[in-house]
C-alpha cells in the first residue's frame, strides 16, 4: 500500500486541525492547569468529539461506532499532539475500545462499545505497577473466589483513572510475577468496593491516577476474554497505544519545529535574523530531517495495524524507539533555539516538551522499545 | 503489457532459465558487478552472458523506451522483475553512470539523435560515461566552475581541469559541465557537453585515496574537440541539466549501502562474532548500538518509499532528496563503524588473503567519502534550511 493517506484520510486531518486548534488550543491546557479543574478536560468538548465520531473511530459500525482504521485515527492523534488537546481520546477511544473490541464477548461490546461511541463512558486501561513499564510484572493478583474473583493490588500511572468509569485491569490469576501465562483483563467499575483512585498530577498537565485494589469482588463475567491468557490481545492493545503515542509525538515534534523555524525567521540579534546563522540552521535542518523519518515509521505502523500486518509488534517497537528518540531531539532544541525564552512558562514550547516526555514513558520509553526489538530479532 | 500475475511468473522461469549461478552470488569486490565499457575485464564468462541477456531484452534500464532499446515497462512490471530478481539473489547485470544519470537526462532533455546515438549503447553496457563536475576551485561551490568551452564555428574546443571524475580512466565517453560565457552571471554561463575521452588532449590521473583503491581521477582537459551536436539541452542553460543530474545522484549515493537481501545483516554478523549469553547479544553495548542502526535503518527506508509514494501522488516536499541524501549517508557510514566494531581487530587488516586483501577496512574508508560526493552533508542540510524550512529569508 503507498505510505500516502487517501482523501477521506485527509479529509479527516484537516476536520482534526480545524477543530482543535479552534475549540482546544494549547492555551485551554493552560487553564485546566491554571485552574487546578478536578476533571483534567473539558467535558462539554470531549462531547464535541464525540459527535464529530472520533470516539467510535475504532469501534465498528455493529456497534455504533465509524469503523474508520488506525491510519485515520493516527492523523487526529498527531493533530492532538499539535494543540496538546486535554481529552479521553487516549485512554478511552483507544486504549479501552481496543482493549474491548480484541478481547471482550458479545455482550461486554454490546455494553460498552455503544456507550463508549457516544460519549457517555469513560474506560482506561491499567498496566503497569510501577514506574518502569513492565506488562508481564502486573501488580495485582486476583484470587478465584467461589463463582468470581478477589482482587488486590497497586496499579500506577493509569491515564485518566479518577474519571474513569470503567477500568480494565491486567491481573495475575496463576504463575509468576514476569510469566506471560497467568495474566487475565478484567473490567471493573472505578467505584466498586475496595477501590481507591488517587489522582497524580503529571509535569505534562494531563491526567495520572494509582489505583489501589483492596480485597476487591468482582463477578465472573468481569473477566475480558481468556482465563489466564490475557497477555496476547494486552501486548496488541499495547502496540496499538504506542502506535497513537507515537503519532501525537509526531505532531508535538513537528509543531515545535514549526514554531521554531518561524522564531528564527523574526528574532534578530547582531543585526540579523538568527535564522540567518548557518550553525543554528543546521541544527534546524538536521531535526527536520529526524522529524521526517520519524513520520516514516508511525504511517507504516497504522498502515500494518490496519491490514493486521504479522509485523505489528516489531513496528510497534521501531516506532515509539525512533519517534521517542526524535520528539526528545525536537522539544530540546526548540528550547535551545528560542533562547531564554524557551525557558519561560509563557511560552507554550514547555508544554510541548513536558508532554513528550509523559508519552514517551507511557507504555515503554526509547530504551524499553530498543531492547525489545533486539529481543523480536533474536538477538 | 501483460498483466502482472503472468509477468511474474514468465519472469520469474526467464530468470530461473537465464541468470547464470555465479550471478546469483553477493557481490563482495567491485568488479563482482559489471559497469560495461569498452575497457570492462568480464570476470568470466557468466558475468559477459547476465549482461547480454538482460541488455537484450532491455531489462538493464527496465523502465527506459523500448524504442532505444530500454524494456518499456511501466513502474509495477518494473517492481516484479526487482523483486523477482532478489528473490533469487540474482545480482545487476550492469552498474553505471550511463544508466543512473546521463541516460535519464538524454531521454529528458537530449536531441533524437542523441538519444539514438548514445541511449541503445548505455543499455548495451557498451560505453562506460563518467561525470566531469567537480574543479580543484569549485568543489561545493560547483556553479563556480572555470572549464572554458569556446565556439570555434564547426566545433568547441574545452580546455581546464576537472577532479573527483569516477573512474575516468575506465570510461569512455564523459558528460561534462563548462563554462560557455564567461561575462555572465554564474548560473547563467554554463552548459553540458558529452565527448569521447580516448582523444588527444584528455589526460587522466587516478587519485589514491585513503581506502587504498582509486576510484577517482583527476582530469586535465587540453584543447579537446567537442562536436557541436554534442552539446545537451540549450547553450548556457546547462545548470538546470546539473540541477537534475545532482538530484539523480543525491538519490543514487543516498540509496547506497543499502546492501542486498542476500548480504548478512548486522545482527547476523554480530551474532556470529559475539555470540549469544540467555538470548541476548553477549556484549550489550554493541546490541544497543545495531539495534539503534537497525530501526534507523528501517526508518530511512520507509521515508524512501513514502518519498517515492508521495512523489507520485503529487504530495510531498521538493529537496526531499537532500534529506534522503544526508540521512542515507550519515546511516552508511554508522553502519561501517559498526561492522569495525562488531568485527574487531581483524576488521582492520589491510593485506592476506585470510582478510580478504584488507576488504573490510577498505570500504569502511570508503564510506567516509559518501558524505562529501553529490553535495557534502553540510550541503545538503543547507539545502533544507532554505528551500524546505524557509530559514534566514528577510521578510
Amino acid at each position: 500500500m503507498a505510505l500516502v493517506l487517501n482523501e477521506e484520510q485527509s479529509m479527516l486531518k484537516e476536520s482534526a486541525k480545524g477543530f482543535l486548534q479552534e475549540h482546544a488550543p494549547v492555551e485551554a491546557l493552560r487553564t485546566l492547569r491554571d485552574e487546578r479543574d478536578e476533571v483534567g478536560y473539558s467535558k462539554d468538548l470531549w462531547q464535541q468529539m464525540a459527535e464529530l465520531g472520533w470516539a467510535g473511530i475504532l469501534i465498528d459500525e455493529a456497534h455504533g461506532g465509524l469503523d474508520f482504521g488506525h491510519v485515520g485515527m493516527g492523523q487526529v492523534m498527531e493533530e492532538n499532539g499539535r494543540t496538546l488537546t486535554a481529552s479521553p481520546l487516549l485512554s478511552t477511544a483507544i486504549l479501552g475500545v481496543s482493549a474491548i473490541s480484541l478481547a471482550g464477548n458479545t455482550e461486554q461490546k454490546t455494553a460498552l462499545l455503544p456507550a463508549i461511541a457516544e460519549g457517555k463512558l469513560v474506560a482506561t486501561l491499567a498496566v503497569d505497577s510501577g514506574s518502569r513499564h513492565k506488562p508481564l510484572n502486573v501488580g495485582v493478583t486476583a484470587i478465584s473466589k467461589g463463582s468470581g474473583f478477589t482482587l488486590s493490588g497497586e496499579k500506577r500511572f493509569v491515564v485518566d483513572g479518577h474519571v474513569a468509569d470503567k477500568l480494565i485491569v491486567s491481573a495475575r490469576t496463576s504463575g509468576r510475577e514476569g510469566d506471560s501465562e497467568g495474566i487475565t483483563l478484567f473490567v471493573i467499575d472505578s467505584n466498586a468496593p475496595g477501590v481507591d483512585i488517587e489522582r497524580v498530577i503529571m509535569a505534562d498537565s494531563f491526567n495520572s491516577s494509582i489505583i489501589r485494589f483492596a480485597d476487591v469482588k468482582v463477578a465472573a463475567d468481569a473477566v475480558l476474554g481468556e482465563l489466564d491468557k490475557g497477555a496476547a490481545a494486552l501486548q496488541q492493545v499495547l502496540d496499538i497505544g504506542n502506535a497513537y503515542l507515537s503519532a501525537e509525538l509526531v505532531g508535538i515534534s513537528q509543531e515545535v519545529l514549526e514554531r521554531t523555524v518561524a522564531y528564527m525567521n523574526e528574532r534578530k540579534q547582531y543585526g540579523a535574523l538568527i535564522g540567518s546563522y548557518q550553525s543554528l540552521q543546521h541544527r534546524a535542518a538536521h531535526l527536520f530531517s529526524e522529524i521526517e523519518l520519524a513520520k516514516s515509521v508511525v504511517i507504516k505502523l497504522l498502515q500494518s495495524l490496519d491490514e493486521g500486518g504479522d509485523n505489528v509488534p516489531l513496528l510497534a517497537s521501531v516506532a515509539k524507539a525512533k519517534v521517542s528518540e526524535v520528539a526528545t531531539l525536537a522539544t530540546n532544541e526548540a528550547v535551545q533555539l528560542h533562547g531564554g525564552i524557551g525557558m519561560t512558562d509563557e511560552l507554550e514550547i514547555g508544554f510541548f516538551m513536558k508532554r513528550a516526555r509523559v508519552a514517551e514513558q507511557l507504555l515503554g520509553d526509547q530504551r524499553f522499545h530498543i531492547n525489545r526489538f533486539a529481543a523480536l530479532n533474536g538477538y | 503489457m501483460v498483466d502482472l500475475d503472468t509477468f511474474r511468473t514468465e519472469t520469474r522461469a526467464w530468470l530461473e532459465a537465464n541468470c547464470p549461478p555465479t550471478q546469483r552470488q553477493p557481490s563482495e569486490e567491485f568488479e563482482d558487478t559489471c559497469w560495461g565499457g569498452t575497457k570492462w575485464r568480464f570476470v568470466n564468462e557468466e558475468q559477459r552472458t547476465w549482461l547480454n541477456v538482460m541488455a537484450e531484452r532491455g531489462w538493464t534500464a527496465p523502465d527506459w523506451p523500448a524504442e532505444y532499446g530500454g524494456g518499456g515497462l511501466d513502474r509495477e512490471h518494473v517492481k516484479v522483475l526487482r523483486q523477482e530478481m532478489a528473490a533469487i539473489g540474482a545480482r545487476q547485470p550492469l552498474f553505471s553512470m550511463g544508466l543512473s544519470m546521463i541516460g535519464p537526462a538524454l531521454l529528458k532533455y537530449g536531441t533524437e539523435a542523441q538519444k539514438q546515438q548514445h541511449i541503445p549503447n548505455i543499455v548495451a553496457g557498451k560505453i562506460w560515461w563518467c561525470q566531469g563536475y567537480s574543479e580543484p576551485n569549485f568543489g561545493s561551490d560547483l556553479a563556480g566552475l572555470q572549464t572554458r568551452c569556446e565556439d570555434k564555428g564547426d566545433h568547441y574546443l574545452v580546455n581546464g581541469q576537472k577532479v573527483w571524475t569516477s573512474y575516468a580512466n575506465m570510461a569512455d565517453w564523459m558528460f561534462c559541465l563548462v563554462r560557455t560565457d564567461p561575462d555572465a552571471a554564474k548560473h547563467a554561463g554554463i552548459s553540458l557537453v558529452l565527448f569521447d575521452v580516448n582523444q588527444p588532449g584528455v589526460s587522466i590521473k587516478p587519485i589514491r585515496l585513503i581506502s587504498g583503491k582509486s576510484p577517482f581521477c583527476e582530469t586535465f582537459l587540453d584543447d579537446v574537440i567537442v562536436d557541436k551536436g554534442q552539446l545537451v539541452g540549450e547553450i548556457n542553460k546547462g545548470w538546470e541539466l546539473a540541477s537534475y543530474l545532482l538530484t539523480h545522484e543525491r538519490e543514487m549515493i543516498g540509496s547506497m549501502g543499502q546492501g542486498n537481501a542476500h548480504e548478512q545483516s548486522l545482527p547476523e554478523h554480530a551474532v556470529e562474532q559475539v555470540g549469544l549469553e540467555n538470548g541476548i547479544l553477549a556484549d550489550s553495548a554493541l546490541r544497543t548500538d545495531i539495534a539503534g542502526w537497525e530501526i534507523d535503518n528501517m526508518a530511512y527506508q520507509f521515508t524512501a518509499e513514502r518519498i517515492g509514494d508521495e512523489a507520485k501522488s503529487g504530495q510531498g516536499v521538493g529537496a526531499a532528496s537532500s534529506m534522503l541524501k544526508y540521512a542515507g549517508t550519515e546511516l552508511n557510514k554508522r553502519r561501517h563503524e559498526l561492522n569495525l566494531g562488531i568485527q574487531g581487530t581483524q576488521a582492520l587488516a589491510w593485506e592476506g588473503e585470510a582478510f580478504k586483501k584488507g576488504l573490510v577496512a577498505s570500504q569502511w574508508l570508503r564510506t567516509k567519502g559518501n558524505s562529501i560526493e553529490g553535495g557534502t552533508s553540510e550541503i545538503q542540510l543547507n539545502i533544507i534550511s532554505k528551500r524546505i524550512l524557509g530559514l534566514g529569508a528577510s521578510k
